[in-house]
């Protein structure tokens, strides 16, 4: 099939006088994966429940695996798997008990929802779980079997909203390896997160969005080229001369750069004049007396794309996840200021 | 797992529909089954009403209430038209509870039956009034109790009963889906449905109710069920003839037009709110 997996074209959202969605658009190609990436209250919840059907948009219009999603929710749903930001399970089920029902309600006979119950236990390593009531699994078991749960309808487009969110760092490896196994064959996957490193790590392509609206797209490449060359990182040795020592060497590049109070980081980019800025910073802080922990060049994480897109880190967004259901929207804490 | 769908003969839209529901149905009792807990210390309550009416209470009604009524006797279709209301909460408890923990999302972008979630999950609910149904007549035998009809008017009783916990699903799963927390739906249901269950007669035959109140405790909902049943178990010793406290009572073919009246009200408000709640939610 070499239609888009998804096409979405201003897609607009309100929740009372709160502005969700502003007029989004994406394009995603099939058997791809795509990251739409973002920090809390973004909008990307609510993007994900349009296309899975589970809300209506105000306006704009979107097509997931060839259907609308307003006017074919029906014939749609039967052609997608959503993996929300909770692992979705039944604790009063065994693992099998709930892939077979979420098979039996996809309307897969019982035998076969069964045999893809088993089949999704062994790939995911539950099987020794199989029989065992939900509530006894770790957080990184119900994910997975929650993930299983997505896919037992074998769906053409997958939705994945935060997969990773809340799990210890072996666990979200394990996921990791898990998704990209999936995109090796050949499903076409939509995944949302708020970590920089994980889109970097799974997504073909990227959307970048802030309060309801895409501010950029590309691939990883694409958008870490943005940015520019590459990024002197520096970390002064006494915290509290942080801000003079970003005062001094800000200037040295094209422009941009930022700043961490609390942990003595600056980050410039440099372009391509990487090695004399280098050299000049170090000179310039030496004769004030400002001693370094460290520096070096490196390339530019997506970090450093979202700081210089949105003017503040992904990562310190920390908004109540009621902004995006009940509408608020919440306050963010930047922790780290665009200078 | 390849993008390829495989096609299966999708059943037909009906046969869908009936294997939805009995999927959602199943995973309602099987949760009964694995809390038994649940359904032991949801019938305790009850039957402490029991013992506190019958022993606390009950000296007082007998002075009242004619010789050839024990109190007991009176008693007991009140208290199972309460217990079967008040174990209606549990469905919006567990919707509320498969709200929170993000089921009915994955549930609503399945390619399942809109009704199939709220029919299953009232269908399972009632299962467990029939149980509690049960559970509360033996305790009932073995503090006297004792049927004054038929087999077939106390099998009628028993169906009264079951179906009017069947319509209070409807509202608590109403409840649940409006409300949207645990916490919330308890306190809401227990407030509305407290004055319905206690200004009625429950407990007390309506004459004994001061004159304003009267009213509202002859068509009261619970009052109608609790007097059909209540004549279904009695038959004429609950009636004007036999006490002046009884003189309002209605006869039989009355109060079951009446009760059938009130139990398609519930059914039909609340099952046609809840289903729009669910597909909006």
């Amino acid at each position: 099939m070499s239609e888009p997996a998804i096409v979405v074209e201003g897609l607009v959202k309100r929740f009372g006088k709160v502005e969700a969605l502003r007029g989004v658009d994406l394009q995603v190609p099939p058997s791809t994966v795509f990251g739409l990436l973002g920090p809390n209250g973004a909008g990307k919840t609510t993007a994900v429940r349009i296309l899975t059907t589970l809300l209506s948009p105000d306006q704009g219009r979107a097509i997931v695996a060839g259907f609308d999603v307003v006017k074919q929710a029906e014939q749609l749903r039967h052609v997608i798997g959503l993996a929300g930001q909770n692992a979705a399970i039944d604790e009063n089920l065994t693992g099998l008990e709930n892939l077979e029902m979420v098979g039996r309600l996809y309307h897969v006979p019982a035998a076969e929802a069964k045999r893809r119950g088993e089949e999704i236990l062994e790939r995911f390593e539950l099987s020794d779980a199989a029989h065992r009531t939900a509530k006894t699994y770790s957080g990184g078991m119900r994910r997975r079997l929650d993930l299983g749960a997505s896919l037992v309808g074998k769906p053409q487009v997958l939705f994945l909203d935060e997969p990773t969110t809340g799990l210890d760092p072996r666990s979200r490896l394990e996921m990791w390896d898990i998704i990209r196994e999936l995109v090796m064959e050949g499903t076409s996957l939509l995944l949302t997160t708020q970590y920089l490193e994980e889109a970097d790590r799974l997504a073909d392509k990227i959307s970048v969005i802030d309060v309801g609206r895409v501010i950029a797209e590309g691939t990883s490449d694409e958008l870490k080229a943005r940015v520019g060359g590459e990024v002197l990182a520096l970390r002064v040795a006494e915290r509290d001369r942080a801000a003079e020592a970003a005062g001094t060497v800000l200037g040295l590049g094209p422009g941009g750069g930022n700043v961490d109070n609390n942990t003595g980081e600056i980050n410039v980019p440099v372009g391509a004049d990487g090695t004399a800025i280098l050299t000049e910073a170090v000179r310039r802080l030496d004769a004030e007396g400002i001693k370094l922990a460290d520096v070096a060049l490196r390339r530019p994480t997506l970090d450093d794309v979202f700081l210089a897109l949105t003017g503040h880190a992904a990562e310190a967004a920390e908004v109540d996840q009621a902004s995006e259901d009940g509408g608020k929207k919440g306050k963010r804490e930047r922790k780290r200021e665009k200078v | 797992m390849s993008a390829v769908t495989e096609t299966f003969s999708q059943p037909g839209k009906l046969g869908a529909t009936v294997s939805d529901w009995w999927v959602i149905t199943k995973r309602n009792l099987v949760t009964y089954l694995r809390k038994p807990d649940l359904l032991v210390f949801s019938t305790i309550q009850p039957v402490m009403f029991v013992l506190l009416f019958v022993y606390v209470f009950g000296g007082t009604f007998e002075l009242i209430l004619p010789a050839s009524v024990p109190y007991v006797d009176f008693l007991m279709p009140g208290i199972f038209v309460q217990t079967a209301i008040f174990a209606s909460t549990q469905t919006g408890v567990g919707l509320a509870d498969d709200l929170q923990k993000g089921l009915i999302d994955r549930f609503r972008s399945l390619p399942m039956a809109r009704s199939a979630v709220l029919a299953g999950r009232t269908a399972a609910d009632t299962v467990s009034v029939a149980v509690q149904t049960i559970l509360m007549l033996i305790v009932a035998f073995l503090v006297g109790y004792r049927l004054h009809e038929g087999g077939w008017e106390a099998m009628l009783a028993f169906i009264g009963i079951v179906a009017v916990g069947y319509a209070f699903t409807w509202v608590s799963a109403f409840a649940g889906l409006s409300l949207k927390t645990i916490e919330a739906v308890q306190a809401a249901l227990f407030t509305i449905v407290f004055p319905f269950v206690f200004v009625s007669t429950a407990f007390v035959p309506l004459a004994t109710f001061p004159s304003w109140l009267q009213g509202f405790a002859e068509w009261n909902p619970v009052s109608i069920w609790v007097d059909t049943i209540r004549k279904l178990t009695l038959g004429d010793l609950y009636s004007p003839a036999t006490h002046p406290l009884f003189e309002n009572v209605k006869p039989l073919g009355e109060l079951m037009w009446l009760s059938v009246g009130w139990f398609l009200f519930f059914l039909v408000v609340f099952s046609f709110l809840g289903v729009r709640f669910y597909r909006k939610t």
